[in-house]
């Protein structure tokens, strides 16, 4: 995911990072500012679009009815997928999904069905038979770094403002009826991406710093402030000493985005 | 698979394979088992049996991938469709595209890429019998492979997993219990440089409970580790003892 940074703009954010501070004034531990928009797509069951410094997601959510998984009957079904849109970055390439968006789409997923976030129980029909699917669709718009933060984030406002069909089930046969109730959702996870750069724990990395990240980890903290899901990226290594420091930074910074979210 | 059982680990702390929560499973592995890979190795860990084929360096193909000022690395996670209970489609998942790219990120710290500019080894991984910590076995064969194809490392990688069944942290989770237990957090490792180069979780742990078992997971590695570096001397001192009969006749 990369455009070209030239060595001394390299340099520079090496340098400031060395002394605490960033390119855009934040002290190493500050998240981007952000604002979450919700249900601006009419279509859509569920949405919210999050602009994240200059990070723009837009999450769609579909609710459809389906068949459960054989192994899951008593389960409703839910998918998220992510879609490097070409217009978002120009390292971005129309075609099938690559190894980025399919992380980035785990990763969403991770966080969500670990913490258990939507009730899925809730979502049966009839056992074994028919259940609600819903379909989490992430749309980054524009890149301007920490897609996974920003992703995972509108995710759940998108889940947290989706409405489920109202259903009867006549001769068999399920019918929508009018109005809507909302997705029965138990948690809230949120999801806080390290990264390391000259040894560094930096907080939601901008685009210009994940170009010269060693590492990254992105930890899912939940309702609880227990961990839910991890995923540690990119080809560099962390000692375990800055995973257990990561971990509290992330626990700290979940628990400010969710006062200010009031989840 | 049959009905969850009422407990995975009882009151004397005996798991339902027998093993004890800090027990590893039986470890086999052997290095330079494929004729035609420039390296490979094969790990049989528990039940898991995993082949791995290394070529390279080589020239990339195709040559707009190669970089001038270093090394390609590209991996390819991949599961037999016998390799698990009911039939796997060959065709790649999203969940081994997502393994191939952590993977890859694990073994690159490892590895001196920038004294191979322009060219590119591929690592080829297959499962050919899965049982739960398949990530984990791979790295730590894969590792061996590289080695064996003669690139210059930093330190063998090495993996192994932790994770909670029931109420108690245990590491190397089997298929049953990474299935049936709370959580399961695999960790790849540098034990010379003190570097996790792969880390990833899912279940819900409280942070105490994570840092038990990241340690518990990087314990894991350092027993491995033994084991791994003697599958590479094992191999040369073969060679060595089929050296000296040579020049005996």
């Amino acid at each position: 995911m990369s455009t070209l940074l030239t060595r001394v703009r390299q340099k520079q954010i090496g340098q400031l990072i060395d002394a605490g501070k960033r390119l855009d004034g934040r002290t190493l531990t500050d998240y981007r500012e952000f604002t979450i928009e919700e249900g601006l797509i009419e279509r859509a069951e569920g949405s919210a679009r999050i602009r994240l410094g200059k990070t723009d997601v837009l999450v769609g959510v579909k609710i459809e009815t389906g068949e459960p998984f054989p192994d899951t009957p008593n389960d409703g079904v839910l998918t998220v997928n992510a879609e490097l849109v070409p217009l978002a970055s120009a390292s971005f390439e129309p075609g099938p999904p690559d190894e980025n968006s399919i992380e980035l789409a785990r990763i969403v997923d991770r966080g969500i069905r670990e913490s258990k976030a939507v009730s899925s129980d809730k979502l049966v029909i009839e056992s074994g038979k028919k259940v609600f699917v819903v379909f989490v669709d992430v749309y980054v718009l524009n890149h301007d770094g920490n897609l996974i933060d920003a992703s995972a984030l509108a995710a759940v406002a998108a889940l947290t403002n989706a409405k489920m069909p109202n259903y009867e089930i006549e001769d068999g046969e399920v019918k929508t009826k009018t109005g809507y109730s909302p997705l029965p959702m138990k948690s809230h996870p949120i999801t806080v991406t390290i990264a390391k750069i000259n040894d560094k724990l930096v907080v939601d990395p901008q685009i210009e710093e994940e170009q010269v990240l060693d590492a990254r980890i992105s930890m899912a903290v939940n309702d609880e402030g227990n961990i839910c899901a991890i995923q540690k990226g990119c080809a560099g290594s962390f000692t375990p000493q800055q995973i257990i420091e990561a971990s509290k930074i992330a626990q700290e910074k979940a628990a400010e985005i969710r006062k200010k979210l009031d989840w | 698979m049959s009905e969850k059982p009422e407990k995975l680990i009882d009151k004397k702390g005996i798991r339902l394979d027998g093993r004890k929560a800090d027990e590893l499973r039986p470890l086999k592995i052997e290095v330079g088992v494929l004729p035609n890979a420039d390296g490979s190795a094969y790990i049989e860990h528990g039940k898991n049996k995993i082949l791995v084929g290394v070529f390279g360096p080589r020239e990339m193909h195709p040559k707009h991938l190669s970089q001038s000022d270093r090394m390609v690395i590209r991996c390819r996670y991949h599961m037999a469709p016998f390799s698990v209970q009911e039939r796997k489609s060959p065709a790649p998942s999203r969940r081994e595209v997502e393994l191939s790219k952590v993977i890859r990120e694990s073994l690159e710290p490892s590895v001196f890429v920038d004294l191979y500019p322009r060219s590119g080894i591929d690592v080829f991984i297959e499962v050919l019998q899965a049982d739960g910590g398949t990530r984990c076995a791979s790295i730590t064969a894969a590792s061996l492979a590289i080695a064996d194809a003669g690139i210059p490392l930093r330190d063998l990688v090495v993996a192994c997993a932790a994770g909670k069944i029931d109420d108690t942290v245990v590491l190397d989770l089997y298929d049953a219990e990474d299935k049936l237990g709370v959580a399961d957090v695999p960790v790849a490792y540098m034990p010379n440089l003190n570097a996790v180069t792969l880390l990833q979780m899912d279940g819900v742990l409280t942070p105490k409970e994570f840092e038990n078992a990241m340690n518990m997971a990087i314990d894991g590695c350092k027993k491995i580790y033994p084991i791994q570096k003697e599958a590479l001397r094992a191999k040369y001192m073969a060679a060595r003892e089929e050296l000296k009969e040579e020049v005996e006749e």
